[in-house]
């Protein structure tokens, strides 16, 4: 029998993967992968959420998040094109223009 | 039974892919891995009687997204390996689990104490799509609507930074070459 909890525990591991990702990539593009999958793992958590209370709740949050990714990778790739263009490089030790 | 094996298909596969598009290092492996780990996610969603929200799923991630993402990589050479520095691995680890799992904690210590109180519960005999259609277009539609406006901003800023000096190809020419030519496009 599957339960909330298996959701929730196979939900919690996907995001450790994505933010593992973010961690440890210094590449812009993984950088973005990784974030999607950070969403997508939060999505299965509010998709089981709302079948374990019988609301409708969880899984509107969860269209309002997968809107939200997809104006975010629009805006991101094309500040990611942008930046390849003029650096040609996409690496985040290149974006240290300030020294801080 | 038959979510018994679906659960642990779809967690083994969507594992799997997301692992390899956190470790690849071809940045076009990591890409057709998350294409296919999206699509595995939304079993999910089917398993959960969310079947709007599949479908969904689909159709954006798998069909918008990883478009932007293939247009976008025409731009990058991705035939070159990723290359990266990477100091600490230990501690990206540790930390890494350890605040998904205080995150997933903190979130759900409501819902597991039962302290929750339900405003939009589901109908009985009424299908997903419509309920769907019911609860986003009265109780959210202001954000709905703001949602449209924000996709409609992001749209605009997609095309406004990328179209620009789109007559210089860079992806077919060296570096350098690349480099000089677009210099002197910026200098005109």
């Amino acid at each position: 029998m599957i339960t909330l909890t298996h959701y929730l525990v196979i939900s919690s591991i996907l995001f450790a993967i994505g933010l593992v990702g973010i961690v440890r990539r210094k590449n812009l593009l993984m950088l973005f992968f990784s974030t999607e999958i950070l969403l997508n793992a939060v999505n299965i958590g509010f998709a089981a959420i709302s079948r374990e209370f019988h609301d409708m709740t969880g899984q509107m949050f969860a269209f309002f998040i997968i809107a939200v990714a997809a104006s975010e990778v629009a805006v991101g790739l094309g500040l990611l094109v942008l930046w390849y263009k003029r650096k040609s490089t996409i690496d985040l030790d290149s974006m240290q223009s300030m020294r801080g | 039974m038959y979510e018994v094996i679906a659960f642990y298909l779809f967690s083994f596969l969507t594992i799997t892919l997301f692992s390899i598009v956190v470790f690849s290092k071809n940045a076009l492996y990591s890409m057709t891995a998350l294409a296919g780990g999206m699509i595995f996610i939304s079993g999910f969603f089917f398993l959960l009687d969310a079947d709007f929200l599949g479908v969904v799923q689909i159709i954006v991630y798998s069909g918008a997204v990883m478009a932007v993402y293939a247009f976008g990589m025409i731009f990058i050479d991705t035939t070159k390996d990723v290359k990266e520095t990477i100091k600490a691995k230990r501690m990206i680890y540790t930390f890494a689990t350890a605040i998904a799992v205080l995150l997933v904690v903190i979130v759900s210590s409501p819902i597991i104490s039962k302290n929750i109180i339900t405003s939009t519960s589901i109908i009985d005999g009424v299908s997903n799509s419509k309920m769907v259609g019911y609860i986003l277009f009265t109780k959210y539609l202001v954000p709905f609507e703001l949602t449209a406006v924000m996709l409609l901003v992001a749209m605009v800023a997609g095309i406004v930074l990328v179209s620009k000096k789109m007559d210089i190809s860079l992806s077919m020419k060296s570096d350098y070459e690349a480099k000089s030519e677009f210099e002197e496009g910026v200098a005109k």
